[in-house]
């Protein structure tokens, strides 16, 4: 059979598990629709939190990330799984414990105040809607790319998907789905990194094959790192660039990561404070069995890749070279004319363009894997990026039904009534997301490497120093938050899109700029110290909280007597 | 539980923090960027010993420090009677 035959009949399968689960879980309160009652157990938590948390960036381009930054993309491995050290550590527990449905939710408790709460509630939803349109693309891509649909048919297939099981099931559906596509994205990515490192090292561990050697008994990493000096870039286990920008990326991922409320949010869906902690265990483990192969794909991906297209004859490339490059991925131009495919890293001499993308997506055909692995990796690439979309529309959609219309607009709208409003914003946030996944403005790719900064900036500060600062009140947090994000979007528009110096145009000058040469994707970090300076500072000059709200934090650091989530 | 009982049982949870966290840094920030280079000189068979811990060896911590931080917690919420 071919490649295509085996997408759809694999594309199809996986969506009608979806959906069949999505009818299984119907929500019938806003209790399930939002928290899925508090009955989830840790392990299924854990899966469905890795499964919200990996998406299609996870997915589809972390590994060419790496293969094409080698150590720099350390930043990525580092970030996206350090911060669970400290969800785990110094929120999930107590968040838990709290037992509200959301972050806005907690906000606006703990510090007494709706102005709080609705600051809070424009950061879930900036951080939020960012995101999830560059899921919905993800999905547009995917599908465009394995099933000769266009982009748009794709984004609309995937749209009527969510909607689905999100509006049908909520938190409910949601879990369990993200359960079922935890287990099709880990195998669709384990596969073919098994077969790869099986042929590459004789090694089926992808972790081992990464330090093992080849048939030629030199290690793959020193070979990689020879390859790479000869062809004139930086070699591949140093990486380019400063160290103190690598630090400080690294952090915001980090904290940005832990204040990530689409992943927050997961912990309020067990039962007890116990299980949040276990949860956030499961969810590491199950993440990191992806984040510790990708590293090893990208080191087999780009030493394939090199040898064999470097110095070769463009005349005698493979199959896959010549289907890639039709979709624009990989793009040849033969400057010499010596019909020869020079790859170096002198810009004037490189002749090839390679999308890096490709390095996860095409893997498998570069390796001569069979057709059914080829196809596994669209449906493991389609789960990814649904899972994703539909904890990010859960946000959403719980922001506006709970956190504005329940607690600002109306709040003695019935739990019925919150029910019908939670699936109707639930739609609306599919349709907006669907539209910026067929029309993507140019700067979502950008700006959602920059949501963590956002949250980082915003959020973190505020539910930490809620929880371990017992004084602190709500003009410091307000202020923090406030001052956090602003200098967050100020610092992002200037050398992110040169909006004060004449566009984008001027990025790359403005770079010596960078104040302590720190990147704007590491300026979460700045920005999240400056929050909790300008936090603690407002709070010592100001009334301390009333006493029921220390009494709030005194409560939340007891685990026992969390119990069921209560509508206040 | 009484405010004295309360405030000895968040005090050793401050110091598990304290521990956990200084090991979370160590394995990611110190081992896999402050340090990388000297650590490079070093070889765990493929490996260079730095970008192992900057690629592989700070996940596997991670995950550690998530499971040891259940245990203890556990084993402390029993001993101050807070558990479920």
């Amino acid at each position: 059979m071919d490649i295509q035959t085996w997408t759809w009949i694999l594309v199809g399968i996986t969506f009608t598990l979806y959906i069949g689960i999505a009818i299984w879980s119907r929500a019938s309160s806003t209790g399930e629709f939002y928290v899925a009652g508090k009955g989830v157990h840790p392990v299924a938590n854990g899966l469905a939190t890795a499964a919200d948390w990996m998406s299609a960036a996870s997915f589809i381009s972390m590994a060419g990330i790496i293969s094409f930054g080698g150590y720099d993309g350390s930043v990525y491995l580092m970030g996206w799984t350090g911060g669970y050290v400290l969800l785990a550590l110094l929120l999930a527990p107590y968040l838990r414990k709290f037992g509200k449905f959301t972050v806005p939710d907690f906000i606006g408790d703990r510090y007494y105040s709706n102005k709080a709460r609705i600051v809070a509630v424009c950061c879930a939803l900036l951080v939020s809607f960012t995101y999830v349109a560059g899921q919905m693309q993800g999905v547009g891509i995917v599908f465009s790319r394995f099933l000769e649909v266009d982009i748009t048919t794709g984004v609309i297939i995937g749209m009527i998907i969510v909607l689905f099981y999100a509006v049908l099931g909520g938190m409910k559906g949601i879990t369990y789905t993200q359960v079922a596509q935890y287990c099709v994205l880990i195998f669709a990515f384990m596969v073919p990194a098994i077969f790869i490192s099986i042929q590459m090292t004789g090694n089926p561990i992808p972790q081992i094959g990464f330090g093992s050697s080849g048939a030629d008994g030199v290690y793959l990493l020193d070979k990689l790192d020879g390859l790479h000096r000869e062809l004139g870039f930086h070699e591949y286990t140093t990486g380019s660039k400063s160290k103190i920008d690598v630090f400080f990326i690294t952090a915001a991922l980090m904290v940005g990561t832990a204040g990530l409320p689409h992943v927050i949010v997961r912990f309020f869906t067990v039962k007890k404070v116990s299980d949040a902690r276990k949860s956030a265990g499961w969810a590491l483990l199950f993440i990191a069995i992806l984040y510790t192969t990708a590293p090893a794909i990208a080191l087999f991906a780009r030493t394939n890749m090199i040898e064999t297209v470097s110095n070769q004859p463009y005349d005698e490339m493979p199959q896959w070279f010549k289907k890639w490059e039709t979709t624009g991925l990989i793009t040849f131009n033969d400057k010499n004319n010596d019909g020869i495919i020079q790859y170096v890293a002198n810009k004037e001499a490189n002749e090839l363009d390679v999308n890096r993308d490709i390095m996860v997506l095409a893997n498998p055909e570069i390796a001569g894997l069979p057709n059914w692995v080829i196809a596994l990796v669209a449906a493991g690439g389609l789960a990814a990026a649904l899972s994703t979309a539909a904890g990010l529309l859960l946000v959403i959609s719980s922001s506006v039904s709970h956190d504005i219309i329940k607690k600002i607009v109306n709040p003695n709208i019935s739990d019925k009534g919150e029910l019908v409003a939670a699936r109707l914003s639930a739609v609306a946030a599919v349709c907006v997301a669907g539209y910026f996944g067929v029309n993507p403005p140019g700067f979502v790719a950008a700006v959602v490497a920059l949501a963590f900064g956002l949250a980082a900036a915003s959020f973190f500060p505020a539910i930490v120093l809620g929880i371990f600062y017992k004084k602190m009140n709500k003009e410091g947090a307000i202020a923090g938050m406030v001052f956090g994000i602003l200098l967050m979007l100020f610092y992002m528009l200037k050398f992110k899109f040169g909006v004060f110096d004449g566009g984008k145009t001027a990025v790359d000058a403005l770079k010596k700029d960078w104040w302590f040469g720190i990147s704007p994707e590491g300026f979460g970090t700045v920005a999240m110290v400056v929050n909790f300076i300008v936090s603690i500072t407002i709070s010592k000059l100001t009334p301390p909280p009333p006493k029921e709200v220390q009494e709030i934090v005194d409560n939340i650091r007891i685990p026992s007597g969390a119990g069921e989530a209560v509508d206040h | 539980m009484n405010s004295e009982q309360q405030k000895k049982y968040w005090k050793e949870n401050l110091k598990y923090l304290a521990i956990l966290l200084s090991i979370w840094f160590l394995a990611s920030y110190v081992f896999g960027i402050l340090l990388v280079e000297q650590l490079n000189t070093i070889s765990l068979g493929g490996f260079k010993l730095g970008f192992w811990f900057a690629q592989q060896g700070s996940i596997y911590v991670f995950v550690i420090l998530i499971f040891v931080y259940i245990k203890l917690m556990n084993s402390l919420d029993k001993k101050y009677k807070v558990n479920e």
